[in-house]
């Protein structure tokens, strides 16, 4: 129970922050989130609300990651398991595990899109030179996906180009995304 | 005056396809033998307008080309020229050129129609041969540049005073047009009597409430003046005179000389319903409004009726529709708080009080989304309107002589459902004029009057709207449909149909590839389309003939695609719904009914039919509750021309969804035509019969007997 307050509490510090950067200056800032013990991060401008897991309808056929489509405010919107997609063993969801609710730009239009992850970590700000290129590495054919590797005084994170990544075909094999790091 | 007229290209665009359509309607009810001047009138009213609103924007083209139509309108209206079926095509062709000129303008794009000048010529070849007066070709755009270029020194010239009858506009005239041929003879100064100008508020746009004094410095006979008012000379108060030295321009009154500040103020203000502005309000200067107040304003009777075109994507919506909304949200808003104070200071015993008010927010959300669904909700007259013209088309080129009834025109339908539902109309009535009606000779041998006759009936019958497309012509052949089906594999020989399944071969594909339209004396080109159309609407076509007397197609459509009546069923822990339309019975399965064909298709055998099962759990691949198929319910439902039995494990309440879609976040979804919220807050999809037909692998059942259906595998 303590669990759940605090994650709520979490979750609406962070909303704060959220519509706080969206209110001020376009900056590099990041929501950063954790899967797998893993921090990733994505472009908080893209970021439209983070809500708590809620079971979601299930589409017929579609691939595992896909959890199904709930309903925000009238809206039939999808929601990706990222641990799912990245090919890492299925989490048992618990009252922390939130799904980010993003705005994907696909060809002129724009989709709202949720994806679940493990735990929302914080809103990092990374400039541009802090920001160092996902090592290129011949093993790792996801890199597309990764707009690079924000780096802080404590802490790498991997930031996901997350258009890119939310209208990838099906059949493209995300497992090495998470691996952007090493090299 | 510097104001941006572009803004108001839009209304005017609208108002001039009304214009257009009122054109074209009355020019089909002309009898060329016994013409009705209120249907001239009305038609030269239209174009009137479309040229002076074409002169007013800037669109020179439309302006001078309806020019001349309205000149030759004028010569009929006046009866100095007798009108004739070459005139009245010639009128209807120059409507199509003009709505394409409008198009163009409002698509943007230059405006280039080749054969606007071959009509325009031949409208001024029939003018030039005519006896009529009024033949210049003064440019409308030019209009009103008459006031300040004359020269008070000039020596000879009329003075001419001009204070027509309230009524002149309504009788078809034009002040104006009389001006500029006036203005064709030589320098023309133009002084307005505004002074029986009414109040603002009382002013009809129609009336004509100005008086003009007129100098006219033109060395003419005044015949030739009086020539230019000839058709209102008996309506007006007119004196001529010979221009003396004092009768100069300078005692213009330079307020009264620009008539078109006046008519910049229709009293649009008074309309009342969101009706479509009297085209005479933004035609031309001379409408100047104004009149003694005791003048009662006209009610406005004689405005085209509202006819606008289906394809714009705004609405005009009557006030009643809003005001009724506005209501209903009050009466919400009331209950709201009505519960809130409930909620502030809640017991047990104002339960009652808290379930009454619940009830009360239930009714007003039910009749609020009535409302809102009724703002969307068109008189199909939209779409039936394009039917004269077509049939009169049609008819005349197919040397058929065919009278088209149209009844239940105010049938209210979506507008949504209508846009979609006008072509397969168009191609239903377009295949009973080809392949049902006989020619007249035909006709007449088979003891029918010679003229057929085309119904179009639209009614509301339950949620749905019906819409018939009767004809009392030669009725579909079933033997040639037959033998046709038996080429074309569709129908195997021996088989024995029933005469409705005989007519329902012509939506079948296969017939639409007939290598000869003539080898079918029914119909049955394109019917396959028309059915597919019909169902991706989630309605049903169904035709009903009989031979020699005629064929009656029915379609059934739901009034709105936004909203469908669905039936809830469940698959193990999923609902889905069905769309109720969809549904034709649903049965408890028993073993032996059941019949399980080589290959792996199961058979439902419903009375003298075998029905292909489909296990939604199979292709959904999700968990039923039991894997035997006595265990659950089969659902008949019919879908893509086809029938098939799907097997459910229960079927819960039936109730109205809310269709939202899937494709706008995420994408198509095989077998889902969408999903919607159900009362609890969650999400359920919308099964998509023709698309559970594609992924199970049925493949059409094409009415053979259980022995050779071995093609129907899985």
């Amino acid at each position: 129970m303590a669990e759940q307050q605090s994650a709520d509490a979490d979750v609406a510090r962070i909303n704060e922050e959220i519509s706080d950067a969206i209110a001020h200056e376009p900056s590099e800032q990041y929501l950063t989130f954790f899967i797998d013990n893993e921090e990733y991060g994505v472009d908080i401008l893209s970021v439209q609300e983070i809500r708590g897991w809620e079971p979601a309808t299930e589409i017929p056929n579609s691939p595992a990651y896909l959890k199904g489509v709930i309903n925000l405010r009238g809206a039939i919107v999808p929601i990706t398991d990222l641990r799912l997609r990245f090919g890492i063993e299925q989490f048992e969801y618990s009252p922390v595990t939130v799904v980010i609710v993003v705005k994907v730009k696909s060809g002129n239009s724009e989709k709202i899109m949720g994806i679940v992850v493990d735990a929302v970590s914080d809103v990092s700000n990374f400039s541009t030179a802090d920001i160092h290129p996902a090592p290129e590495l011949t093993f790792n054919k996801n890199t597309a996906f990764v707009k690079g590797l924000g780096s802080s005084e404590d802490k790498m994170v991997i930031l996901l180009d997350i258009n890119k990544l939310l209208t990838a075909p099906d059949d493209v094999d995300l497992s090495e995304v998470g691996r952007a790091k090493l090299g | 005056m510097s104001i941006d007229l572009s803004q108001f290209h839009q209304v005017f665009f609208e108002e001039s396809y009304e214009g257009l359509d009122v054109m074209e309607s009355a020019l089909l009810n002309l009898q060329p033998d016994n013409v009705d001047s209120e249907t001239i009138n009305e038609i030269f009213r239209a174009a009137h307008s479309i040229k002076g609103g074409s002169g007013t924007f800037g669109f020179n083209d439309v302006a001078s080309f309806t020019h001349v139509v309205e000149t030759l309108l004028d010569e009929i209206r006046s009866g100095s020229r007798q009108i004739t079926l070459e005139i009245v095509d010639l009128f209807l062709k120059s409507v199509d050129c003009i709505r394409r000129m409008i198009q163009q303008h409002d698509a943007g794009e230059p405006c280039e129609i080749p054969e606007a000048a071959e009509i325009q010529q031949t409208f001024e070849a029939i003018l030039s041969k005519g006896q009529a007066s009024d033949t210049s070709e003064v440019d409308p755009s030019d209009a009103l540049s008459e006031s300040g270029e004359s020269d008070s020194s000039a020596s000879s010239g009329w003075k001419i005073y001009f204070k027509p009858e309230l009524d002149v506009m309504r009788t078809g005239n034009d002040p104006l047009r009389m001006f500029r041929e006036l203005e064709s003879l030589g320098p023309l100064t133009v002084t307005a009597d505004i002074s029986q100008l009414p109040p603002i508020n009382s002013i009809d746009p129609e009336a004509c409430y100005l008086a003009w004094t007129l100098l006219l410095e033109a060395d003419v006979d005044k015949s030739t003046v009086e020539e230019v008012f000839e058709w209102v000379v008996d309506e007006s108060e007119l004196t001529i005179e010979p221009l003396s030295s004092g009768d100069s321009a300078d005692k213009v009154d330079s307020h009264d000389e620009q008539p078109d500040i006046a008519e910049q103020a229709p009293p649009e203000q008074q309309e009342q319903r969101v009706a479509p502005v009297s085209p005479a309000s933004n035609s031309s200067p001379a409408v100047s409004p104004a009149a003694s107040s005791k003048e009662p304003t006209k009610p406005s009777s004689v405005e085209p009726k509202d006819k606008s075109k289906v394809e714009v994507s705004s609405i005009r919506v009557g006030i009643d529709k809003v005001d009724d909304l506005i209501n209903m949200v009050g009466e919400l808003v009331i209950t709201q708080s009505m519960l809130g104070e409930l909620g502030l200071d809640f017991s047990m015993d104002s339960l009652p009080r808290l379930l009454e008010g619940i009830e009360q927010l239930s009714q007003n959300t039910r009749e609020l989304q009535e409302s809102v669904m009724r703002i969307r909700m068109l008189p199909i007259s939209f779409t039936f309107s394009r039917f004269p013209r077509l049939v009169h088309d049609l008819s005349r080129s197919m040397g058929k002589k065919i009278e088209l009834k149209m009844l239940g025109e105010q049938t209210e339908l979506d507008k949504t459902v209508m846009e979609r539902i006008g072509d397969p109309l168009v191609h239903l009535v377009r295949n009973s004029l080809d392949h049902g009606i006989e020619t007249p000779e035909q006709r007449v041998k088979s003891g029918k009057p010679e003229t057929g006759t085309i119904t179009l009936n639209a009614f509301h019958q339950g949620g749905n709207i019906v819409i018939q497309i009767i004809d009392d012509g030669a009725g579909l052949n079933k033997t040639r449909i037959l033998e046709k089906a038996k080429q074309n594999g569709l129908v195997a020989d021996g088989d024995a149909l029933a005469d409705d399944q005989i007519h329902d071969l012509i939506f079948r594909p296969g017939f639409s590839t007939a290598d000869q339209i003539s080898d079918i004396s029914g119909r049955g080109v394109g019917m396959d389309v028309v059915r597919r159309n019909i169902n991706e609407l989630n309605g049903s076509v169904e035709v009903e003939s009989v031979e020699g007397e005629g064929s009656t197609f029915t379609i059934r459509l739901p009034l709105t695609l936004a909203i469908l009546d669905g039936q809830l069923i469940r698959v193990g822990k999923h609902i889905y719904i069905l769309p109720l339309i969809s549904i034709v019975e649903s049965i408890q399965s028993f073993q032996r009914m059941l019949h399980r064909v080589v290959g792996g298709c199961d058979l439902l055998r419903l009375r003298d039919e075998y029905v292909p099962i489909i296990r939604l759990s199979s292709i959904f691949n999700i968990k039923p509750d039991g894997n035997e198929m006595e265990d659950g319910l089969l659902v008949v439902v019919e879908g893509d021309n086809m029938k098939v039995a799907i097997l459910i494990d229960d079927l819960e309440a039936q109730q109205q969804v809310v269709i939202k879609s899937l494709e706008e976040n995420y994408k198509k979804v095989e077998g889902v035509s969408g999903a919607t919220i159900l009362g609890d807050g969650t999400v359920s999809l919308i099964l998509d019969i023709s698309g559970l037909i594609k992924l199970s692998g049925v493949q059409r059942y094409e009415y053979k007997t259980v022995s050779n259906g071995d093609d129907c595998a899985a």
